[in-house]
């Protein structure tokens, strides 16, 4: 043990910079945490270590109410998104190989494939013809806006999950004269249920995370996290925004960890 | 008789597809509606004639592609290359190009790295991969940006340590940008690297060795090979957001380091020429496009490595 053997998976190098890349990946996310809980106003000078900044942010309207349409939007995009990508993973994977399946796909992962800036713009000239139609402004373009973007994010968990499943089960339920819907209900939909919450947390940390697409298609006034994020770096950087900056990455890395704990027991 | 049966099963058939496509369809007609129609609607803008404060005037005119690469002398009225454009998609370009180099350059190592580990332990190193691939690339953004601004983590180390006297400029450059995008696009060069390097059978490479391969020969000739559909998949993941990229230019790189997705911002904000601005969405997004049907390809040439 002592002496290390020859070893094919050893090349010299790829650990040093493997650490490299991950002291480089957290050490300024860790910095910008550390900021957050400064009790001065001014970055960089250190005046105490306090969570002041977290309780100014949560006190301040203008945060509250970019937090709850966050959470709205991302709440109902997810549950959209999840719904549509669940049911065209069905039709994709259930029995034999269906004629046109490509094009399916090609279509369900086409939001992924315009560039943000661009699908941003397109949504924004779009909706505002809507806007001016109706005169409606509310979170529902925004809504709209993200279910589209998040049904591919969606559909990958799910169909992964439900490729791993063969169809003998439900081919039994069916066998011992279980309907079309009560096969699905007991028998698909609890094998597949790890698969569809996992998409669905995607959704959500993907509609939370989105900045570009929100600040084209929300109306005057209205704010997200994020676009109220970016609108606050307009001004000087504060310990303030460190602490809204923290608060968000928070709010992602709780999603993830709790997705990737459910994704890691397997079908 | 037999005829008959065929004909119910064939009948039963085109319900079963008639059924499945009814289920797709929702999320093909959310799609089509909400990111195809708008698309489409950006081509059609692109032909049009931009209006005095912003928006369109429906009247057909190629100047907005025209002036993506042309532009009229204010003075004289001569055609002259547009070189501010060209500049910045020029820049868009090697930029988008310089990040996937940098992505591989510590993507590579990395992702041999956690395939390597022991097995119990990869899914660990992994979650530290997909967490800052997951977490808001805004709030990314301004976590590189506070180490190298002005007052930022570097500049008051050295300026505390006395190695400076005066902040050293280090936002608004390319480099910043380059920083910035290698910064939050490297976990996409990880991942699908990562999942070719764990897929690699390592007898292989113990058979290049047995048969006297130096390491570097077995690492170009075994190993490469196998897993570069990996390294082509990291490379169209990085290229494409990082082409395209928006946030991180406007924030690491202000005005005057702006990249294509700015500079269609710019268009149809203060530039006040919607159909250049759509022109140039358009062609940003089919030269995506292009790349990723090229690469795709590539990929599937390599796909027998599938071992």
């Amino acid at each position: 043990m002592s002496k290390r053997k020859f070893s094919v998976r050893h090349v010299p190098g790829a650990a040093p910079i493997a650490i490299v890349t991950f002291v480089a990946l957290y050490a300024p996310v860790l910095i910008l945490i550390a900021n957050a809980f400064n009790a001065g106003p001014v970055i960089g000078r250190w005046e105490g270590f306090s969570g002041r900044w977290f309780v100014a942010a949560i006190g301040n309207d203008a945060f509250r109410n970019a937090a709850l349409n966050s959470l709205i939007v991302a709440a109902l995009a997810a549950l959209i998104s999840t719904s549509l990508a669940t049911m065209a993973a069905l039709a994709i994977t259930r029995g034999r190989r269906l004629r046109g399946e490509g094009g399916i796909f090609v279509v369900l992962n086409q939001p992924l494939l315009v560039p943000e800036i661009v699908l941003a713009i397109a949504l924004m000239i779009v909706l505002a013809q809507i806007k001016q139609a109706t005169g409606y402004h509310g979170l529902g373009y925004l809504i709209v806006a993200h279910s589209t973007f998040c049904i591919p994010f969606a559909f990958m968990p799910i169909r992964a999950r439900l490729e791993g499943m063969d169809l003998t089960l439900e081919t039994a339920a069916m066998d011992l004269y279980a309907g079309r819907f009560y096969t699905f209900r007991r028998v698909t939909l609890p094998l597949l249920a790890p698969g569809i919450l996992a998409g669905f947390m995607l959704a959500f940390v993907v509609s939370l995370d989105n900045v570009v697409v929100s600040s084209f298609v929300k109306s005057p006034g209205q704010e997200t996290l994020p676009t109220y994020l970016m609108g606050e770096l307009r001004r000087n950087l504060s310990s303030e925004i460190y602490a809204i900056s923290a608060l968000l990455l928070f709010a992602s890395v709780t999603v993830v960890a709790a997705s990737w704990l459910i994704t890691r027991r397997k079908p | 008789m037999l005829s008959e049966a065929s004909n119910g099963e064939a009948l039963l058939r085109r319900a079963e597809t008639r059924r499945r496509w009814s289920l797709a369809m929702p999320a093909l007609i959310v799609i089509a509606l909400f990111s195809i129609l708008p698309l489409a609607v950006m081509v059609v803008y692109s032909f049009l004639t931009p209006g005095t404060y912003g928006n369109v005037v429906w009247q057909f005119s190629l100047d907005g592609w025209f002036s993506v690469v042309f532009e009229r002398d204010l003075f004289d009225d001569t055609l002259g290359l547009a070189d501010a454009h060209l500049s910045i998609l020029g820049r868009s370009a090697l930029l988008a190009l310089a990040t996937t180099g940098l992505t591989m350059l510590f993507g590579l190592p990395t992702a041999w790295f956690i395939a390597t580990r022991p097995v119990a332990t990869r899914a660990y190193w992994m979650f530290l991969i997909t967490v800052p691939f997951w977490t808001n690339l805004l709030v990314r953004t301004i976590a590189i940006q506070e180490v190298i601004r002005a007052d930022g983590t570097i500049n008051r180390l050295l300026l505390g340590l006395g190695v400076i006297d005066a902040p050293i400029q280090m936002m608004f450059t390319n480099g910043a940008v380059l920083l910035g995008m290698t910064y939050v696009y490297l976990p996409l060069m990880v991942l699908p690297v990562y999942a070719a390097i764990e897929k690699f059978d390592f007898r292989l490479a113990e058979a290049a060795y047995d048969l006297h391969a130096s390491r570097f020969y077995c690492l170009r000739r075994v190993i490469f090979p196998l897993i570069r559909p990996g390294i082509v998949a990291g490379s169209i993941l990085v290229f494409i957001p990082a082409l395209g990229a928006y946030v991180t230019p406007r924030l690491m790189g202000g005005g005057r380091a702006m990249m294509w997705g700015n500079l269609i911002d710019l268009q149809f904000g203060q530039g006040r020429n919607w159909p250049l601005g759509a022109a140039l969405s358009v062609s940003l997004t089919l030269l995506v496009m292009i790349a990723l049907v090229l690469s795709v390809r590539r990929f599937a040439g390599g796909g027998r490595s599938d071992v």
